[in-house]
């Protein structure tokens, strides 16, 4: 009950703001790379079985 | 919870390299070097066995899912890290990352991790990498840590597998060869934490975690530590005689091997309360490791040995 009320009224500092501002980066960075990663992947396991199907 | 009210935190100040902390780098670091090994060294590595692209994605997986195991025992361990020196500074006992966070991210990162070693290479290394994080996080941290001195004894076994991990994401097999580079490992884990132990023993007295000099005392410890020199001297060497590696591995491991027992001699020989020697050691014992596996990849690469 009072961390909720602690959340609603506190501001952020400009320092808080940076570092949110920095982790929201790394979370976008982290999952840009996994999906490039799962899309490389996926190619790379079924890349021949495409070039080799028989329709 | 009720530790966001009682310690003093800066959650708000918490930047991407508090949680790039959870993942124990350092611990990391030897993971990925030891788990390349035990890759390169399964059959068909050099000759492309997996593609080059799906073996650097399952080592990060492999790195990925160690990471995530260390974050779960620092989720699991918040309240014993806060008394330790060695780890006080942690993120959460120093209040910049909330416990719940901590779980959540090492959770996450473990089934990810398993999953996406499953897609890259194969369900034999998921499984094994699956059961790392498990025997770390629950036999280790949850169960042994707090209960016996053999903790670290039977809990090494998770650091040991990550180069039968390894071996078996590139060949699908875990044979032999793979299950020598886990006995290393795992013998040198034991004379590796108890240098340690010896000389950071009120920590862990404080913290009560039973480690061995604190519950059995510094003699019985040194005792093991060099008996446990000696066994790991010859497992060192054991990969030459069991044709998996050659004489230039035999030459390194031997002397490294000689170099271990001296330190752990040193070790024993050293007075109550003494603790150079056991600095020495616990510093040598990295260098064995690491010259160790690196000479079986020098070797492989170098085709010295086929």
């Amino acid at each position: 009950m009072s961390e909720k009320d602690h959340i609603q009224l506190t501001a952020l500092t400009p320092e808080e703001l940076k570092q949110q501002k920095r982790r929201n980066l790394a979370i976008a960075l982290g999952l840009t790379a996994f999906i490039v990663i799962v899309f490389l992947v996926t190619i790379l396991r079924i890349g021949g079985s495409v070039a080799e199907r028989s329709f | 919870m009720s530790d966001t009210m009682t310690t003093p935190q800066t959650y708000d100040l918490a930047g991407p390299g508090d949680y790039f902390a959870l993942l124990k780098p350092r611990v990391m670091s030897l993971v990925i070097f030891t788990a390349f090994v035990g890759m390169a060294l399964a059959p068909g590595a050099l000759e492309g066995a997996l593609n080059p692209v799906l073996a650097a994605v399952s080592l990060l997986a492999i790195a990925v899912g160690a990471g995530a195991s260390g974050a779960l025992n620092m989720w699991w361990d918040a309240d014993i890290d806060a008394i330790m020196s060695r780890t006080a500074a942690r993120p959460i006992p120093a209040g910049r990352v909330p416990r719940s966070e901590a779980a959540a991210f090492g959770g996450f990162l473990s089934a990810l991790s398993v999953a996406l070693l499953a897609l890259a290479s194969n369900y034999l290394a998921a499984g094994l990498l699956a059961f790392t994080i498990f025997f770390y996080v629950v036999i280790y941290s949850m169960w042994l840590k707090r209960l016996t001195p053999q903790n670290i004894v039977i809990g090494g076994a998770a650091g040991a597998l990550p180069p039968v991990v390894g071996w078996a994401a590139i060949s699908g097999t875990a044979p032999l060869e793979a299950w020598i580079l886990f006995a290393i490992i795992f013998l040198w884990t034991p004379p590796h934490f108890w240098a340690l132990a010896l000389y950071k023993r009120g920590d862990y007295e404080r913290a009560g975690v039973p480690m061995m000099p604190v519950v059995k005392g510094e003699a019985s410890t040194k005792k093991q530590i060099f008996a446990y020199a000696l066994i790991l001297a010859a497992a060192g060497v054991a990969p030459f005689f069991i044709g998996m590696s050659g004489v230039l591995y035999l030459a390194v491991s031997a002397l490294l091997g000689a170099g271990f027992i001296w330190f752990s001699w040193n070790v024993l020989r050293a007075g109550a309360g003494e603790f150079g020697p056991a600095k020495k050691l616990f510093g040598f014992s990295l260098v064995y490791l690491f010259a160790l596996f690196a000479a079986l990849l020098v070797e492989r690469i170098a085709g010295l040995h086929v």
